[in-house]
């Protein structure tokens, strides 16, 4: 969506995009939002990127129907574990709520992947999938999450589910909770000096004498460099 | 940094703040003269916290690090990109051109990879060497000595390594190679092809006391807090500002023609204020055009009088002719000796610690020009995109694809850092019908007559790319890793980037020494006008498979020091 049309839904008001698409009256807006969870007010941004940002945090484009079943479908795709939290304890369900807003294109792949869960779940068991019981929605999963499985009658399905996952592994794994649970120790100030000797020996790898004599020695970086006519570094 | 609004004559207007603008504006500051800068868009310092998105974890976006906004996400430092809003350029149907402009101080140095390659002997004269295109009319030993002092004033890693075509300079140390660089050099010799150090821009060793040292976060591409990184804006104007105090910034300036009197000699450039429309000029005795090739020859083409009915300087008709990029292409493959890898800080400088330079050039090829390689991989930030499809990768395993739950977390962790790439970086061949003109119908919203642009691929590229997909083959069987996808036939260009996306188009006004067949001479001036410089790419004859930041600093430091003579000898 353009920042031209987002300022048209602005205004529109309480009847936002998703009236607009469905033609009646939405039961949007009261579920948490992602600037509610997190502080965006700085992260380098120019005046124009500030100003499509609040546009966004403004905007509502999921239902609580569709942000109930997305939230329910995240904590399927990740539930907690011992030692790590949810999808929704992760807040992916407010970044996929953002996300729907950031990335236009996504919006149809919800609106109807969740309609067409909801058709399918009504045939087989007579609900909404949200409705359903915990088993019930376990054997749709199980007949759309695994694309090799696809028939003509589930291909929409798988093709939602595989957006919806890979949406709730990114959401979840760029947060604190998913760094911790993958491990990441990254993005901090150190000092770079090669890979670990265990790394090496179990990959039966090492540095050669002729190779590292060129590498940085780390003790003297500090040092200012100085080169002599041929350009030899001599400090 | 004070916006000045003054009316003053200066000595240099130079107009472009990025690689080019920003060496020139510190060269001719520092020789006692008084310049502006004209630059396009707002200020830009990383090392405050407003601009900052060095160090920031995936969440403090809320797109997680994706490219809404910029090209190359979030976090990336350059504003702008290939789209910018009110600012389009157009294309001659059945060519393909893609123009990536980033409208801020310092300019595209903010977001480049910072590899930094000088252009060898066999560079400046391939026509020399293989009959085609042109020769520029300087060569390597014009060039050197500001090669070296481009090496010592912003500092470049590197080792010595007595290539004939890969001239070696004041380098700083190397960092070691990380875990998948070791298993390229392993797999590279194996095939035949040579490794070394990487050449990059960024501080392995303290420089000056301007200037930190790396704390290797990996993440150059959102420019340093510390400077320890080289951007114009960092490590060139700010610097010249402070010990001069004769550099004045106009900023949110769109330039829009150079001025010339009844003689034709350029007085001045008029801009547009971005920030209430309104048109203003600064008066120079000199004027230096570091906009980037193609703005470059827009503003020229655009500075029509009746000295110069063509545009300032294009009485040879080829401003904007010859317009090249280099060429792209690349693959990634799957790594089975770093799945379920131990996992630890590899972040290391940002960008790669190893590289192979173009290794073939006596040998007998199908195709003229050579292209390097540049490696990537490693257990980079988990940012947007993170998990997106991982668990198709079970499928080289004959496993189970997709499912749901803890299956999905092991996938996760299981490939993480196993995926390395390789990307293809390589010399095209200039010609005559590859260029940009001004549209007669379509300008921008300042009303400023925009680009168009006519570019098509020559078999040489196509070659060229199809050679460089076997030996990515050639190099992932050496390692023992998977290669991901389908190798490019001839239906897509062997996987051929359209031109532009590279993001080093150059050649729009060649240097030569007959100013029927050049539009500047071998000091960047123009021939048509004694008094007008080009300092940034537009000036090569032929862009090399190297990035052209180095040479376009190393050209801008010999034509601005050109430029103080010719005024001290009242030349100008």
């Amino acid at each position: 969506m353009d920042r031209r049309e987002s300022i048209k839904t602005l205004l529109l008001g309480a009847l936002g995009t998703s009236a607009l698409i469905n033609g009646c009256a939405p039961d949007h807006g009261d579920h948490r939002k992602l600037q509610d969870v997190y502080n965006f007010d700085s992260y380098g941004r120019t005046t124009e990127e500030k100003l499509r940002d609040a546009d966004l945090f403004a905007e509502n484009f999921f239902s609580d129907h569709e942000i109930e079943t997305v939230a329910i479908l995240c904590d399927l795709i990740l539930p907690a574990t011992d030692t790590a939290g949810s999808a929704s304890d992760a807040h992916v369900p407010e970044f996929i709520d953002f996300m729907v807003k950031d990335a236009a294109s996504l919006q149809g792949d919800f609106r109807t992947g969740i309609r067409w869960l909801d058709g399918y779940s009504k045939t087989k068991f007579g609900y909404d999938f949200s409705l359903i019981t915990e088993a019930q929605k376990i054997e749709i999963l199980d007949e759309i999450a695994y694309p090799d499985n696809a028939t003509d009658e589930n291909q929409a399905g798988i093709d939602f589910f595989r957006t919806i996952r890979n949406l709730t592994l990114t959401g979840y794994y760029t947060t604190q909770m998913g760094w911790d649970d993958l491990g990441y120790v990254g993005n901090r100030p150190n000092v770079w000096d090669g890979i670990p000797e265990e790394v090496l020996n179990e990959h039966e790898l090492e540095y050669e004498p002729e190779w590292l004599a060129k590498c940085v020695d780390q003790t003297k970086h500090n040092i200012t460099a100085e080169w002599d006519e041929d350009g030899n570094l001599i400090t | 940094m004070e916006i000045i609004k003054s009316r003053k004559e200066y000595d240099a207007v130079i107009v472009g703040s990025g690689a080019g603008g920003g060496m020139s504006a510190k060269i001719l500051a520092e020789k006692g003269l008084n310049v502006a800068i004209i630059e396009a868009g707002p200020y830009f310092d990383p090392a405050q916290d407003k601009y900052r998105t060095q160090l920031r974890p995936s969440w403090e976006s809320p797109r997680r690090g994706s490219g809404s906004t910029r090209a190359f996400g979030d976090f990336d430092a350059a504003y702008g990109g290939w789209d910018i809003e009110g600012e389009p350029y157009t294309k001659t149907e059945g060519t393909d051109f893609g123009w990536f402009r980033s409208r801020m101080l310092g300019g595209r140095t903010n977001h480049w990879g910072r590899i930094s390659l000088r252009f060898g002997p066999l560079d400046f004269k391939r026509k020399d060497w293989d009959g085609i295109g042109d020769n520029w009319p300087i060569g390597y030993e014009d060039v050197k000595p500001y090669y070296d002092r481009v090496d010592k004033m912003i500092g470049v890693f590197g080792s010595k390594e007595g290539i004939f075509n890969e001239p070696d300079g004041f380098f700083l140390p190397p960092p070691k190679p990380r875990l998948h660089e070791l298993y390229y050099i392993k797999g590279a010799r194996k095939a035949g092809i040579p490794v070394i150090p990487s050449r990059l821009s960024i501080l392995t060793k303290r420089l000056n006391n301007n200037r930190g040292v790396c704390f290797y976060c990996g993440q150059c591409n959102r420019a340093c807090q510390i400077y320890a990184d080289f951007s114009a804006g960092t490590c060139l104007i700010f610097p010249a500002q402070k010990s001069t105090g004769r550099i004045d910034l106009y900023l949110n300036a769109m330039a829009k023609e150079v001025l010339t009197d009844g003689n034709g000699k350029a007085t001045a450039v008029s801009y547009i204020n971005k920030d209430d429309g309104s048109e203003q000029e600064i008066k120079a005795k000199v004027i230096v055009l570091g906009a980037s090739a193609c703005s470059t020859a827009r503003i020229l083409l655009n500075s029509k009088s009746a000295t110069h009915p063509d545009g300032l300087g294009n009485s040879s008709g080829l401003i904007g002719r010859y317009l090249h990029d280099s060429t792209g292409t690349g693959r990634a493959a799957l790594v089975p000796e770093l799945m379920n890898r131990k996992i630890y800080n590899e972040d290391g400088v940002g960008g790669m610690h190893i590289y192979t330079p173009w290794w073939l050039n006596k040998e007998k090829l199908d195709f003229p020009r050579g292209y390097h390689l540049e490696i990537w991989g490693g257990m980079g930030m988990p940012s947007y995109g993170i998990g997106f499809d991982t668990t198709y990768l079970n499928s080289y395993f004959n496993e189970t694809v997709g499912g749901y739950g803890d299956k999905l977390r092991d996938d996760v962790k299981r490939f993480f850092g196993s995926v390395m790439g390789i990307s293809v970086r390589g010399e095209s061949v200039p010609q005559f019908d590859n260029y940009c003109e001004i549209d007669p119908e379509v300008k921008d919203k300042w009303g400023i007559p925009v680009l168009r642009f006519h570019y098509k691929w020559t078999d040489y590229e196509r070659l060229q790319a199809r050679h460089a997909h076997e030996t990515l083959e050639n190099i992932f069987d050496a390692m023992g890793a998977i290669p991901m996808g389908d190798k490019p036939g001839a239906d897509t260009d062997y996987g051929l980037a359209p031109p532009g996306l590279i993001i080093h188009e150059v050649g729009t006004t060649r240097m030569g020494d007959d100013p029927a067949s050049s539009v500047t001479n071998r000091y960047n001036q123009l021939h048509d006008a004694d008094n007008v410089f080009v300092v940034d790419a537009g000036v090569f004859v032929s862009q090399a498979d190297k990035n052209p930041t180095w040479t376009i600093m190393a050209l801008s430091i010999r034509a601005s020091e050109y430029i103080v003579d010719q005024l001290q000898k009242q030349n100008l």
